[in-house]
C-alpha cells in the first residue's frame, strides 16, 4: 500500500505524534486495535483519509498537522440544510 | 460547513487549520462545493473535505451513528501537540456556533501562551480578566471574578 492514495479513510491505530505500532516479530498481525478513547485532554487518534481540497483530490494525514492548531469538524452530510 | 468557511479568514489568522469530515465521497464533496457552497462563500470551501465513507474516522472519534450511517456533528479542537483541548458533539438538527468555537480557540491559545499560568474563567472573552493560577487564588476567586 505504502503511500498510494488512501482508498478509504483509516485510523492509523496510533495517536498523533506517536510512532506506528511495531509489527510483531511473530508475524501474526495483532488485530486487536488499541481501543482509543477520544477525550478532552487526550491525544487525538491519527488517521489518513482521502479528501477533496480546492478542486483537487488529495490525502489528509492528521499527524502532518502537528505543530499547528486543528479544528476537526464532522458533519452529517453534504447538501444538508443546517 | 459554510458558516466555518465564512469565518475561515479568522481561523487562518489564529493559525488554525480546518478539516471537515463527512461520509460523502470526494466526488460529492466536489459537486457540493462547486454547485452550492461556492455560492455562499467566495471561492468555495478553502479547507480539505475528508471522505469517511465507511465511518471509520467517525467511529474512532465517537460520532458515527450506526443506524443513520452518518457522522453526526462533532468538532474537536486539537492543539499543536496533538492533544484534544475541546470537543463538542451535537445531533444533526442543530448547528454549531462558530463564534463560540473562535472564542474557545482564543482562550486555549491564551492559556497555552502563558504556559498554563493563567486560566480563562467562564464566559471569558479575549482581553478579559484571567485567573492567575496559584496558592494565592485559593478561596479568593470571589475577589477577582464574579459570574
Amino acid at each position: 500500500m505504502g503511500d498510494a492514495p488512501a482508498g478509504c479513510a483509516r485510523p492509523t491505530g496510533t495517536v498523533v505524534g506517536e510512532a506506528p505500532p511495531e509489527t510483531t516479530a511473530k508475524g501474526t498481525e495483532s488485530k486487536e486495535e488499541k481501543r482509543m478513547s477520544v477525550r478532552a485532554g487526550g491525544k487525538a487518534p491519527d488517521f489518513k483519509a482521502p479528501a477533496y481540497h480546492k478542486g483537487q483530490f488529495t490525502t489528509v494525514k492528521l499527524s502532518d498537522y502537528l505543530g499547528k492548531w486543528v479544528l476537526l469538524c464532522f458533519y452529517p452530510g453534504d447538501f444538508t440544510f443546517v | 460547513m459554510s458558516a466555518v468557511a465564512d469565518r475561515y479568514g479568522e481561523f487562518k489568522e489564529l493559525g488554525v487549520e480546518v478539516i471537515a469530515v463527512s461520509v460523502d465521497s470526494m466526488f460529492v464533496h466536489k459537486v457540493w462545493d462547486e454547485e452550492e457552497l461556492s455560492k455562499m462563500v467566495d471561492g468555495g470551501i478553502p479547507f480539505p473535505m475528508v471522505a469517511d465513507g465507511a465511518g471509520n474516522l467517525g467511529r474512532v472519534y465517537g460520532v458515527y451513528d450506526e443506524n443513520a450511517g452518518v457522522d453526526i456533528r462533532g468538532r474537536f479542537l486539537i492543539d499543536p501537540d496533538g492533544v484534544i483541548q475541546a470537543m463538542e458533539v451535537l445531533t444533526p438538527p442543530v448547528g454549531r456556533s462558530v463564534e463560540e468555537t473562535i472564542r474557545q480557540v482564543k482562550a486555549f491559545q491564551h492559556v497555552r501562551a502563558t504556559g498554563g499560568a493563567e486560566a480563562c474563567p467562564s464566559g471569558w472573552q479575549p482581553g478579559g480578566a484571567t485567573l492567575k493560577v496559584g496558592p494565592d487564588l485559593v478561596g479568593k476567586v470571589w475577589k477577582v471574578w464574579k459570574p
